[in-house]
This record gives structure tokens, C-alpha cells and sequence, in this order.
């Protein structure tokens, strides 16, 4: 088994990088790898709460990351350091996930075997 | 790990995040836009010139070159050409790529 960090940076909707990010991780899902997501920069906005997509015509994707417990990917992760850059608490993401900082953030990417980036 | 930002440290915050996230003897390649933050005049602002002094810092020369930044690139970093590039893929175990 592997150690696969998907590192999210954007925030969901104005790119694609944020649903593509979901597709790839439900895949390495199921071939039972080491999964862990990551979410820095303005990619802390995939994960807040009261996404409501309806008048824009786009799916709301935001959702998933709530089933992602089905699949045994468990492991999420926020870097301290872009919350607070947003005026974010832990208390406005729709998931649990562990908040680290920038340093303990670096640790944790640098024992990965594969880091993909969205 | 080997960090690859390709993107202007003035356009995007891709390299001031990779800077925060990078540990001590780590290795950074910077190529397309983001050769420009190994410019000489710009590399005490993007950070650089203090990465330099605890990364690795490569810089692909073929993307210097063509933005004109290959003959006044900051003291402490390496240029590599493609093949180069290459070799430094190689060489470490996993890449982090700053989109």
C-alpha cells in the first residue's frame, strides 16, 4: 500500500481542479491505497459550509466530501495557516478533519510516496 | 521531495505557499513564469534569495533564457537545462507540483 496525498489549492467552481481532485481520490479509494487529503490555500473553500450551487446551474459537488468516510478515505487535513488567512474556523467546514500547521503540514507531505496537486 | 513552481510569484501565491510548506534541503525547481522570482532584482521580494539559503533552488535555464532573466539570476541557484530537468525527477522520490 501506498501513501497518496492529494493536495487541494483552489477553490471549487471557478476551476475544475477541485471535482477532478474528488474524482481521483474516490479512485485511488478503491484500489485501497493510503489516502489523505489536503486542503491549503483556497482550496479551504471546497470545504465550507452552505455551498449552494442551484442558480449557477452547476453541480454541488461539496457534498462528497461527507461520503468519503464510506469509501475509507479519512484522513483530512487543513492548514491552520490558510483558515485564519480566510477568517475561517474549523467550526465553518462541512467535514471533521485535523487542522495542522504550515510546519507539521511539511512533515506530512514530505513522508507521502505520491503527491498529486490540484 | 522536489517542489516544481511554474508559475509568477507576482500573478500567484503557487511559490509563497510552496516556501511555507517546504522543509529545510528540499529541492525547488522553478520553470516557465516562475523563473522570474530567481531574477536578481526580485528575489529578496519573492523569497528566493532566503530559500536559497535552506532549498536546493534550480532554474530551468531554456525558460530563463527566453524571458531574458538567465544572465541576472540571483546568487545560490542552479540552472539545469532539460535533460537536467529530467535527472531531477528522477533523483527524488516524490514531486510536488505548485499549479
Amino acid at each position: 500500500m501506498k501513501k497518496f496525498m492529494f493536495v487541494n489549492r483552489k477553490a471549487p467552481y471557478g476551476t475544475i481542479y477541485a471535482l477532478e481532485s474528488l474524482e481521483v481520490v474516490l479512485i485511488a479509494a478503491t484500489f485501497d491505497q493510503d489516502v489523505s487529503l489536503v486542503f491549503i490555500d483556497d482550496g479551504v473553500y471546497e470545504l465550507i459550509k452552505g455551498q449552494d450551487t442551484k442558480a449557477t446551474g452547476i453541480k454541488n459537488h461539496s457534498k462528497t466530501y461527507r461520503a468519503l468516510e464510506g469509501y475509507d478515505v479519512e484522513k483530512l487535513y487543513v492548514e491552520r495557516e490558510s483558515l485564519t488567512a480566510r477568517g475561517l474556523t474549523e467550526a465553518d467546514l462541512i467535514v471533521d478533519v485535523q487542522v495542522l500547521g504550515s510546519a507539521e503540514m511539511a512533515a506530512l507531505m514530505a513522508e507521502q510516496d505520491v503527491v498529486l496537486s490540484f | 521531495m522536489l517542489h516544481i513552481v511554474n508559475k509568477s510569484h507576482t500573478d500567484r501565491t503557487a511559490l509563497a505557499s510552496c516556501l511555507r510548506l517546504a522543509r529545510d534541503g528540499q529541492a525547488l525547481l522553478l520553470t516557465e513564469d516562475g523563473v522570474l522570482a530567481a531574477s536578481a532584482a526580485t528575489a529578496e521580494a519573492s523569497g528566493i534569495a532566503a530559500a536559497a539559503k535552506r532549498l536546493k533552488v534550480y532554474v530551468l535555464a531554456p525558460d530563463a533564457q527566453a524571458r531574458g532573466v538567465a544572465e541576472r539570476l540571483a546568487a545560490g541557484v542552479t540552472t539545469v537545462d532539460y535533460a537536467g530537468f529530467v535527472d531531477l525527477v528522477a533523483e527524488h522520490s516524490t514531486n510536488q507540483s505548485w499549479l
